[in-house]
């Protein structure tokens, strides 16, 4: 069964709604990626609650037209409209009052999910009898989607992504660099405001899938993971399309492989799932590789320092030091050095004293600043420097 | 509506709803002056998964393990956050809006999953809670609150609340000082020897047992606008802290009152007889409140 949703066997319908909820995962990873790398993930969330009350005024408008208020084109553009409105009063509170932006978020957040419940409980009271079913929208269901809901979303997505490409120069140079981009041209507000509205569009046409609540994991969860793997922006944009397009897929067609599974918390715990051995396993921000330069790092450290404990005939009694140090031939088990840890050992000694000779020498001082007791002199200053400082520390001495 | 009829069916969940308020809006000073308002939010998303799961544990709806359950929920999305946040190197908002959205699919799942349909826990109570159906069985009237045997079938949710809200108002006002000092000026508090990393952990426990708490008995979306809407208002209106968490508090109980008071009666003046939600109600209130407070709020620039 599950085999047969991954591959598209399960007929027209099902098939049309797993190519949607992979559109929509992929506008929403490639949106979501500027929305994380200006700092501003948090404020789909707001976005994301303010469509619910949206979604019941135009139920309620739809029914007193007589109307089918089940009708999806018409309650997504009444959440468009209130998504809007809600992203305003977000831009107002945090730029015209001294709120921080995160307070403006969680107030719009709560007020307008609120008033969103006040309207579905005098909806759910409304003498109509079409009973509506909009609570589908908190948690999302593909579950007797119609096949033109399904088109619309599918064709929304691809909007979506292609507007994104057309607007990723602009603002990906916002995103990294607000004040260069404001100086070189770019309106910093138009292009806040494209991105703002290109996340209300992945919002919005996300509802009917994923639903209100969690629309924002795939507006942030896929960048994320991306973002982990890479410090390059267009790699990063075209990750997190793949990751959440991935996510979408696998998410939709578990869901539609049993009953009682729903799709937008499926969809959500494959990505998380995703982020998860990304952060294990990421070449650079992941905990495993964290762990082995953390080691590395202590190892050094430990050598160093026994090293320079040997070349002064100090006794060594730190444990991990003499497993270090006689796990590379340079010292016996009672702690004596070997002949070529005598030799290492001098050798240290040398790099110390010239790093001291470097450090009060005033036109040294920039690379000076370098010192950190790992980094050799010779990785730092030329030859004819280095041999200055030894004219000035003077001939070499015998070690005993 | 006559005595009796208040007694029984508004007092307690008047009660239960204000103490709720309040026991949310105190800690949500602190958290907006810190820049840490969405830590409300997110706790209230995770304390789904915690309850779930203490469900799926035991098999009954029970105080100590949902609490319990709850609260390990709490202190794991927190050390997850601060994970991400650190070996990730991933900006705050981003790592938090990843542990909590995942974490609180996993508690949707868990539910739609694990067979409730015996007892009282399913999505959209946790959501919007059930304020309404706190009502007090065995009260006949005014003359009930000094009836023993009427007291005795007041909702637990009372009892629970209300130790909460004594709990966190004691809190802060014992560590009033160092609270208010390490909020302002981390730095300076360093330099006198407090404890700030410890006062800021201290402030997220608190904010989830204020949480938890009122999770069980009003329903997420109360405990997220009280964190954030009464705080940010009372900002608005005054520079001094001690004034703003007054305003709060008055501003959480006005939310309370008005908005179960309006869910009860308001559509009942608009000629229709059935109430709409509380929670929703309350929260709509407080976000009126905070939108008068940013357009006349003395101290609003």
């Amino acid at each position: 069964m599950l085999r047969d949703a991954l591959t598209f066997q399960l007929g027209y319908n099902a098939t049309l709604v797993t190519v949607a909820a992979v559109l929509l995962g992929i506008a929403a990873g490639v949106t979501g990626t500027f929305l994380f790398l200006r700092k501003r993930a948090l404020v789909s969330d707001a976005i994301a609650h303010a469509t619910l009350p949206g979604i019941g005024l135009a139920f309620v408008a739809l029914t007193l037209s007589g109307l089918d208020g089940r009708h999806l084109p018409g309650l997504l553009a009444g959440s468009a409209i209130t998504a809007m409105s809600g992203l305003f009063a977000v831009q107002w509170l945090s730029s015209r009052t001294r709120l921080s932006e995160d307070a403006a978020i969680g107030a719009v957040l709560s007020a307008y999910f609120s008033l969103g419940i006040v309207l579905l409980t005098v909806i759910q009271t409304m003498s109509t009898g079409q009973q509506a079913g909009l609570e589908s929208f908190l948690l999302g269901s593909t579950a007797g989607m119609l096949l033109s809901d399904a088109i619309l979303i599918a064709l929304g997505g691809l909007l979506v992504v292609a507007l994104v490409l057309l607007f990723r120069r602009p603002m990906s140079l916002v995103s990294f660099d607000p004040g260069f981009a404001s100086t070189s041209g770019v309106r910093l507000d138009r292009i806040d405001l494209t991105m703002m509205g290109l996340v209300l569009g992945v919002t919005v046409v996300g509802l009917k899938v994923v639903g209100l609540i969690l629309i924002v994991a795939l507006l942030i969860i896929p960048p994320v993971t991306a973002r982990l793997w890479t410090n390059r922006v267009e790699l990063v944009v075209i990750l997190a399309g793949a990751f959440g397009g991935i996510a979408a897929w696998l998410g939709a067609g578990l869901s539609a492989s049993a009953p009682d599974l729903p799709t937008g918390p499926l969809i959500v715990l494959v990505s998380f799932c995703a982020f998860a051995v990304s952060m294990a396993l990421a070449p650079r921000r992941g905990l495993f590789s964290s762990f082995v330069r953390h080691r590395r790092f202590q190892a050094g450290v430990h050598m160093r320092q026994g090293l320079l404990a040997l070349a002064q005939g100090q006794p060594i009694y730190e444990p991990l030091t003499i497993r270090l140090l006689k796990a590379r031939g340079l010292a016996r088990a009672d702690g004596m050095p070997t002949r070529e840890g005598t030799i290492r050992a001098a050798r240290a000694l040398r790099d110390e004293k010239r790093w001291e000779v470097a450090r009060a020498t005033p036109e040294l001082e920039l690379a000076a600043a370098r010192y950190d007791g790992l980094t050799q002199i010779e990785d730092v200053l030329t030859s004819d420097q280095i041999a200055e400082i030894d004219r000035r520390i003077g001939p070499p001495e015998a070690v005993q | 509506m006559n005595g009796g009829d208040f007694v029984t069916f508004s007092l307690t969940p008047l009660l239960i709803g204000s103490l709720a308020a309040l026991a949310c809006a105190l800690p949500g000073n602190f958290l907006v002056l810190r820049r840490q308002a969405l830590l409300g939010d997110a706790i209230s998303h995770v304390v789904l998964p915690g309850i779930v799961l203490a469900f799926l544990v035991t098999g009954t709806i029970s105080t100590w393990p949902m609490l319990l359950g709850s609260a390990t929920a709490a202190v794991v999305a927190v050390v997850l956050i601060e994970a991400i946040r650190r070996f990730g190197r991933i900006e705050p908002g981003a790592a938090m809006g990843v542990v909590f959205t995942a974490m609180f699919a996993a508690g949707i799942l868990a539910l739609e999953q694990s067979d409730t349909s015996g007892v009282h826990l399913d999505v959209e109570h946790a959501l919007f809670g059930n304020l309404e159906s706190l009502i007090w069985l065995d009260a006949t009237g005014w003359a009930s609150l000094v009836d023993p045997v009427a007291l005795a079938g007041l909702p637990p949710e009372l009892f629970r609340i209300s130790l909460v809200t004594v709990v966190i108002a004691l809190s802060l006002a014992v560590f009033w000082r160092p609270l208010a000092i390490s909020t302002f000026d981390e730095g300076f508090a360093r330099t006198l020897g407090l404890p700030v990393r410890a006062i800021g952990l201290g402030i997220v426990i608190v904010s989830a047992l204020a949480a938890v708490a009122a999770f069980d008995a009003v329903g997420s979306i109360i405990v997220i606008a009280m964190f954030i809407c009464p705080p940010a208002a009372a900002r608005l209106m005054t520079n001094r802290l001690g004034a703003q968490v007054a305003w709060s508090a008055a501003f959480a109980l006005i939310a309370a009152t008005l908005g179960f008071t309006l869910a009860g009666s308001g559509p009942a003046w608009l000629g229709s007889e059935n109430a709409v939600s509380a929670a929703g109600m309350v929260g709509t209130v407080a976000g009126v409140i905070l939108a008068c407070a940013a357009l006349f709020g003395p101290a609003r620039n």
